[in-house]
C-alpha cells in the first residue's frame, strides 16, 4: 500500500508540475506580454548585485536591470519572476528559453558573445580587478607594492591577471593562496598579507566583513576589464533592442537630470529632449514596439542609472563603492548612451 | 556456641566510594596516570569551550533588526531577523498559513504513528498515505480554488523537508521493488533492475542534478517546461532508490533458504510469500541501513543549491550576500548545521527505539 501511493504521489507531482508554456515561436516580447511577467535569470547571491532582503524581495544592480525591462515592456517593474541561477546553469537557461533575460554579473567576452548563440545587450557595471590594502601601509598606488605579499583566492582568473600585472611592471610579489573568499579576507585581517586582490565590486563587499572596515582601502588601479551586462538570445533583434535601450534610458535619464522623484513634474517641461524621453514627441515607443511611455516607466518605477547605482552599491548602500569609471562620460566615467531621438 | 542464623545486613560501600566523590575517584582519579589525563583533558576542554560558549551565548546578541544590534559575540540577530525566510523561503507571506497547515499535519501524524501504543494506527497510516500527500500537494502548490504558488518561490526548511519527505517516501518502495527485481528469476526484469541500480549508483548525485537542470531542458521540446523542482525530485528519488535497493537486497540475502522453501511449501505465491514471510523479516533486519540511507538523503538534499534551488543551506547563503548582513557567515552556517543535525539525530533516535521495539539486535 505504501508503495502504491508513493508511486501515485510521484506521478501526480510530475504531471501537475509540468507546465506547457505558450508557443516559443512567438517573439520574446509577445510571449512576455502574453505571459504577463518577465523571466529574469539572476545570481543566487552576490552583494549589491542580486540578493534577497529580509522580506525575501530581490535587490541589487542586476535585479534592477530586470525590473527596468519589465517596466518598459509591461509597465510594471514588479512583474518579474526572478530565477536564481548558478554560474554553470546560466547560459543553458537562456538558450533553452527558461528565461528571457540573463542579468547575472556576466562578463562580456569575445568567446561568450560569438560562440554561445547569445548577445550582450550592454554594460550595467564596469568591473575590474583591484587591490585592497590596509591604510596603515600608507600606500597610494599599486605601483608602490613591489615585494608585497598578496592574499588571493585559488583557481580564479584574478590569480592570472595578478601575475601578468606584476611581471609587466617588473615587480615581485608573494602569493598567499586561500580556498574561499571568506578565508581570503580573514587571512588579510590576520595580517598574513599586505594586500588582497579580487574584482573591485567584491573588494568592497569583503571590506565590510572586516572588524574595522575603515582600516582598509581600495586602490585606484584596475588591472583587468570585466564589463558586466545583461544577455539575451541571438536572433530576436527586437528584444535585443528593448533590453539595450532599457539600459540606455537609465543613462540618458541621469544625464538629463530626470529622477524617479522629479520625472512627474518634468512632464510639462518644454525641453524637447525630455519630451522625447517621456514619449510626448519623436519616435516614442514605435521603434521598439513598446508603449510610448516606456522610458518614463523605467525612471518612475526603477530610477535613473545614478539612483540605481547609489541605492545598490554606492553611498546609499553598505558597500559604498565609488562611481569611478561607472560615472557618466561627462563626469569622468565611461558610461555613455546614444541619445533618445 | 552462638550461631547467628541471620546473615549480617549488607553495609553500604565505604563513604569514599560513594556519591559524586566516589564516582570521581573511581572514574577520573584512579591512578596517577589517569589523574594527569583528567587534568589535562579538563584544561583542554576549558580553554576550548570557554570561548565557544562565551561567543555563542554570553556575548551573543539575539534580537534586533539590523547589524547595529550586534557588538562582539555571535550575532544571532541575523538568524532571528530572517527566520521566516529561512523556514518558508520566498513563499508569499499571506499564504504561509498553508505551509503551517502542512507542518501541523506532519507533526500530528508523527505523534500519531511513531509511539507504539496509539489508537487507530491503521487509519493513521491510511490518512498518511492518501489524504496527507494530496492535501499537502494542493496546500503547497495551490489549485482547487487556492491561489497557485510557483515552486520557484518554495525555499528554506520547507523545501528541504519536501525534498527529504518525498525522497524518503518514494525511495523505499522503489528500492524494495528494485531489490526484488534484482533477485528475480526472470532475466529481463533482473537485467533491467541490475542496470538501473548500477547506473544510478555509479553516478554522483551532483551529476544527476546537473543533468536534470542543465541537460534535460535542451533535450525536450522548447514548449515543454519541466518544473526544476520536479526534475530535482525525480533525480533524487532515482538515485536514492538505487541505494535503497542494495540495502534491502542485503536483508533479502540474509533470510535463510528454508524460509523461502517453507513459505512455498505452504502454497504461498510469490507476492504473498514476499509480503507475509520474507520482507517483514528482511526489512526489520536492515533498519539501520535504511535509516542510514534516509539520513544521507536528508543531508544530500542540500546539494540542490548547485542548481539554484533554495533549500535551507542555500537560503542562508543567499542571506549572507545581502549587503546589510555581510560578514555573518559563521552564524549562518552554525544555524544551518544545527537544524540539519537536529533532524538527522531525531531520525537516528527513532530508528534506535524502533530496533529495540522490534528486538532486531538480539536474534539467535
Amino acid at each position: 500500500m505504501r508503495k502504491a501511493t508513493g508511486l501515485a504521489a510521484a506521478l501526480a507531482l510530475t504531471t501537475s508540475f509540468s507546465v506547457i508554456s505558450s508557443a516559443q515561436a512567438a517573439s520574446t516580447l509577445e510571449s512576455v506580454q502574453e505571459r504577463g511577467y518577465l523571466q529574469c535569470g539572476v545570481n543566487t547571491g552576490l552583494p549589491g548585485f542580486s540578493s534577497p532582503d529580509d522580506k525575501g524581495n530581490w535587490k541589487g544592480m542586476d535585479v534592477d536591470t530586470c525590473r527596468a525591462v519589465a517596466a518598459a515592456t509591461l509597465g510594471d517593474a514588479d512583474k518579474v519572476k526572478f530565477i536564481p541561477l548558478t554560474a554553470k546553469e546560466r547560459f543553458t537557461a537562456l538558450q533553452s528559453g527558461e528565461i528571457d533575460v540573463l542579468s547575472r554579473n556576466t562578463t562580456w567576452t569575445l568567446t561568450r558573445d560569438s560562440s554561445l548563440g547569445l548577445n550582450f545587450a550592454g554594460v550595467n557595471y564596469y568591473d575590474g580587478q583591484g587591490f585592497l590594502v590596509s591604510k596603515n601601509l600608507g600606500v597610494k598606488s599599486a605601483l608602490e607594492l613591489d615585494g608585497a605579499t598578496v592574499c588571493i583566492q585559488a583557481g580564479t582568473t584574478s590569480e592570472l591577471n595578478l601575475a601578468d600585472y606584476f611581471r609587466q611592471h617588473k615587480m615581485e610579489y608573494q602569493p598567499v593562496v586561500f580556498d574561499t573568499s571568506d578565508q581570503t579576507i580573514s587571512g588579510f585581517e590576520a595580517g598574513r598579507c599586505d594586500m588582497l586582490t579580487s574584482d573591485q565590486s567584491q573588494l568592497y563587499a569583503l571590506r565590510i566583513k572586516l572588524k574595522k572596515p575603515d582600516s582598509a582601502m581600495v586602490l585606484p588601479e584596475v588591472i583587468s576589464k570585466e564589463p558586466l551586462g545583461p544577455v539575451v538570445r541571438q536572433g530576436d533583434d527586437q528584444w535585443f533592442n528593448i533590453v539595450k535601450w532599457s539600459l540606455f534610458a537609465q543613462l540618458n535619464a541621469e544625464e538629463m537630470g530626470l529622477t524617479s522623484a522629479n520625472i512627474d513634474s518634468q512632464k510639462k517641461s518644454d525641453n524637447p529632449a525630455v519630451g522625447r524621453f517621456i514619449g510626448k514627441e519623436g519616435i516614442k515607443g514605435k521603434g521598439l514596439g513598446l508603449a510610448d511611455d516606456w522610458a518614463y516607466q523605467i525612471v518612475k518605477q526603477v530610477g535613473n542609472y545614478g539612483e540605481i547605482f547609489e541605492r545598490n552599491v554606492g553611498e546609499g548602500s553598505p558597500l559604498k563603492i565609488a562611481r569611478g569609471i561607472n560615472a557618466l562620460w561627462n563626469q569622468g566615467g565611461i558610461q555613455y548612451a546614444p541619445p533618445i531621438r | 556456641m552462638i550461631v547467628n542464623e541471620n546473615p549480617v545486613a549488607a553495609r553500604p560501600a565505604p563513604a569514599s566510594n560513594r556519591g559524586i566523590w566516589g564516582w570521581m575517584r573511581q572514574k577520573l582519579f584512579s591512578s596517577p596516570a589517569n589523574t594527569v589525563l583528567t587534568v589535562v583533558t579538563g584544561w583542554l576542554l576549558y580553554i576550548g569551550l570557554t570561548p565557544v560558549i562565551s561567543w555563542s551565548f554570553i556575548e551573543a546578541d539575539w534580537f534586533g533588526s539590523d547589524r547595529s544590534a550586534c557588538d562582539g559575540g555571535a550575532c544571532w540577530v541575523f538568524i532571528t531577523a530572517r527566520i521566516e525566510q529561512f523556514i518558508y523561503g520566498f513563499y508569499p507571506e499571506d499564504l504561509r498559513w498553508r505551509v503551517d497547515l502542512v507542518f501541523l499535519q506532519t507533526g500530528l501524524l508523527l505523534l500519531w504513528l511513531m509511539p507504539q501504543s496509539m489508537p487507530g494506527k491503521k487509519w493513521g497510516v491510511i490518512y498518511a498515505l492518501s489524504i496527507f500527500p494530496i492535501s499537502s500537494f494542493f496546500l503547497l502548490s495551490g489549485g482547487l480554488g487556492l491561489e497557485m504558488v510557483d515552486t520557484h518561490k518554495w525555499g528554506g526548511l520547507m523545501l528541504t523537508l519536501v525534498l527529504a519527505l518525498v525522497g524518503i517516501v518514494a525511495a523505499l518502495p522503489f528500492g524494495v521493488l528494485l531489490a526484488l527485481g534484482r533477485r528475480s528469476e526472470m532475466p529481463v526484469i533482473r537485467f533491467f533492475c541490475t542496470t538501473f541500480i548500477e547506473v544510478w549508483r555509479g553516478v554522483p548525485l551532483i551529476t544527476v542534478l546537473f543533468m536534470a537542470s542543465v541537460m534535460l531542458p535542451l533535450f525536450v521540446p522548447e514548449e515543454v517546461v519541466f518544473d526544476k523542482l520536479v526534475r530535482a525530485l525525480i533525480g533524487i528519488v532515482m538515485f536514492q532508490s538505487a541505494y535503497m535497493a542494495e540495502v534491502v537486497r542485503g536483508g533479502l540475502q540474509a533470510i535463510p533458504r528454508g524460509q523461502y522453501e517453507a513459505a512455498a511449501a505452504m502454497g504461498l505465491g510469490y507476492w504473498k510469500m514476499m509480503r507475509l514471510v520474507i520482507l517483514p523479516q528482511a526489512l526489520k533486519m536492515v533498519i539501520p541501513g535504511i535509516v542510514n540511507t534516509f539520513i544521507a538523503l536528508f543531508k544530500d538534499t542540500s546539494l540542490v543549491l548547485i542548481i539554484g534551488l533554495f533549500d535551507l543551506l542555500a537560503i542562508v547563503q543567499a542571506g549572507l550576500a545581502d549587503p546589510k548582513w555581510l560578514g555573518f557567515a559563521i552564524e549562518g552556517y552554525v544555524f544551518a548545521g544545527f537544524v540539519f543535525w537536529f533532524f538527522c539525530f531525531s531520525m537516528s533516535r527513532y530508528s534506535q527505539s524502533l530496533e529495540k521495539r522490534l528486538n532486531t539486535g538480539h536474534k539467535a
